[in-house]
């Protein structure tokens, strides 16, 4: 990330003379001085309100509360675990049937495709909670949160792998059918790996976006972080604390692999220098960069 | 579906769709404009500020919007922060929106060609200058398509706002099946609506884009 911030940034402005490095400093001083006043205007804050009392914090201490949470961290996983293998697979399935010669194939999958990703996942798991119960179907509560994200993320897993199917020469292709393969088998052995390869960092991305959908398990009852952190809030009566510590799960798990993820999009950095004018062109990174966080 | 859309509901659910597109509309103005702010402290000299903006993408990103909906609506008041309800939910989607407006326009400042910077400066704009006339501007026109996507993304994610007890939309839709209870209609109808508003935010990013993209 920080390679990238800096090579993003250097071409803005040149070398600072003494006159610039003078307001770099200032500049660094006032907004070391407003961060430093808005952390504390937050403390103050929690402090007056008696947040800050280390026996708030204290049963954070405990390996109990924690294990409780974990617990939930685990269903989380499990939950995040299962949406990935099967929005991805489906993902891949949609992706070719929306670059498929069948017509027919090609309207189904594209339709999927744009109602999963224009409908809150929030109705579908409405749907499932009510809707299904009617029919006579009563899935487990895991199922009841599975089965609405892995309908909402197949949908974007396939506009990311269209992406990647799209962004390869079509030489690649050609080559291949001219070597006397089959159309399926240059679709699998040809194109697919290299197009499930240059998408990796896209589809970490939205690793991350996925297990953060998962705390919609809030909603259906699953036991997942935050419906742990709920309830372990109502016992406890540390509403601030207890969501904070969520919060701080959620973002060193999702951190990791967000870092993972940027860390996998350097070497393609490497191998075009002249990024930033290859990439004017607005399609391709519409299509991959937007996929990565829909 | 004739006795659920009765003159009295469709007000009802008019009124929340009003909340909906209220929170939507102020929302994505709000994280438009505060994503540009974070993407140029993200790309500025100074390193303190592209340290902050990178932590607050960072965090954005990486936490679920509910569980900051819960922690701003339920647990922040024990700390003496307390804003009425619909507000409350709309600083945090702008806030939360403003991360990824902020990562979809950086990716438009790498577009920026170098020789409109140098050209900026051999006119000898400053810096800011050359942001406010050259680099934003320019940056944005290469992004709108995935701007669009974030925006599609915020109307959709308005939708959690009713778990934390906004009456917007969903929160209707939802309230209407639990006196008429089905399920199925219901929730379909309210699903067209959604994609209704997508399709427009989509075709409107389609037609802004025709008419600023830069063709090089």
């Amino acid at each position: 990330m920080t390679q990238s911030r800096h090579s993003a940034a250097s071409f803005l402005y040149e070398e600072p003379g003494p006159r610039g490095r003078r307001m770099i400093l200032v500049g660094s001083i006032v907004s070391a001085l407003v961060v430093a006043g808005f952390i504390a205007l937050g403390l103050y804050q929690f402090a007056s309100h008696g947040q800050l009392d280390a026996a708030k914090w204290a049963p954070f201490t405990q390996w109990p509360i924690w294990e409780f949470l974990l617990v939930g961290f685990l269903g989380t996983l499990a939950a995040a675990g299962i949406v990935a293998v099967l929005g991805s697979a489906l993902g891949i399935i949609l992706a070719l049937g929306r670059i498929s010669k069948v017509r027919v194939v090609r309207m189904l999958a594209t339709a999927y495709i744009e109602i999963g990703r224009t409908v809150p996942v929030l109705l579908l798991i409405y749907l499932m909670l009510f809707g299904l119960p009617q029919l006579g179907i009563n899935l487990p509560t895991l199922w009841k949160l599975v089965v609405p994200l892995t309908i909402a993320n197949s949908a974007v897993f396939a506009e990311i792998v269209r992406a990647g199917i799209m962004s390869l020469p079509r030489g690649q292709t050609e080559a291949a059918l001219s070597l006397g393969l089959r159309q399926w088998q240059t679709m699998a052995y040809v194109v697919l790996p290299q197009a499930l390869r240059n998408v990796v960092p896209s589809l970490v991305s939205q690793l991350v976006s996925l297990l953060k959908d998962t705390s919609l398990g809030y909603i259906v009852a699953y036991t997942e972080l935050l419906y742990r952190g709920q309830v372990l809030s109502t016992f406890n009566h540390l509403l601030i604390q207890t969501f904070l510590v969520v919060t701080l799960i959620y973002l060193v798990f999702n951190g990791s692999l967000s870092a993972l993820a940027s860390r996998l999009q350097k070497p393609t950095r490497r191998r075009k220098p002249i990024a930033p004018l290859l990439s004017a062109l607005p399609m391709p990174i519409g299509a991959v960069e937007s996929d990565a966080r829909a | 579906m004739n006795n659920i859309l009765t003159p009295e509901n469709i007000g009802l659910l008019l009124q929340a769709l009003g909340t909906t597109l209220l929170m939507f509309v102020v929302a994505g103005i709000g994280s438009l404009i505060l994503g540009v702010l974070v993407t140029v402290a993200r790309v500025s000299p100074i390193p303190i500020l592209r340290w902050a903006a990178w932590c607050y993408v960072q965090f954005f990103i990486n936490v679920p919007l509910l569980a900051l909906l819960i922690l701003a609506v339920f647990a922040l008041p024990d700390a003496g922060l307390i804003a009425p309800l619909t507000p409350t939910a709309i600083i945090v989607l702008t806030v939360y929106e403003a991360a990824y407006v902020a990562e979809a326009v950086r990716s438009g400042v790498n577009t920026v060609g170098v020789g409109q910077v140098e050209a900026g400066r051999a006119l000898g704009l400053s810096l800011l200058q050359s942001f406010r006339w050259v680099i934003i501007p320019q940056s944005l026109r290469a992004v709108v398509q995935p701007l669009g996507n974030v925006m599609i993304a915020l109307a959709m994610n308005t939708a959690l706002a009713a778990v934390v007890g906004v009456v917007e939309f969903t929160s209707e839709v939802n309230k209407l099946n639990l006196v008429f209870a089905q399920p199925i209609q219901i929730f379909t109808g309210a699903g067209i609506v959604y994609m209704a508003i997508a399709l427009a935010i989509g075709l409107g990013t389609g037609w802004i884009e025709r008419r600023v993209a830069i063709v090089r």
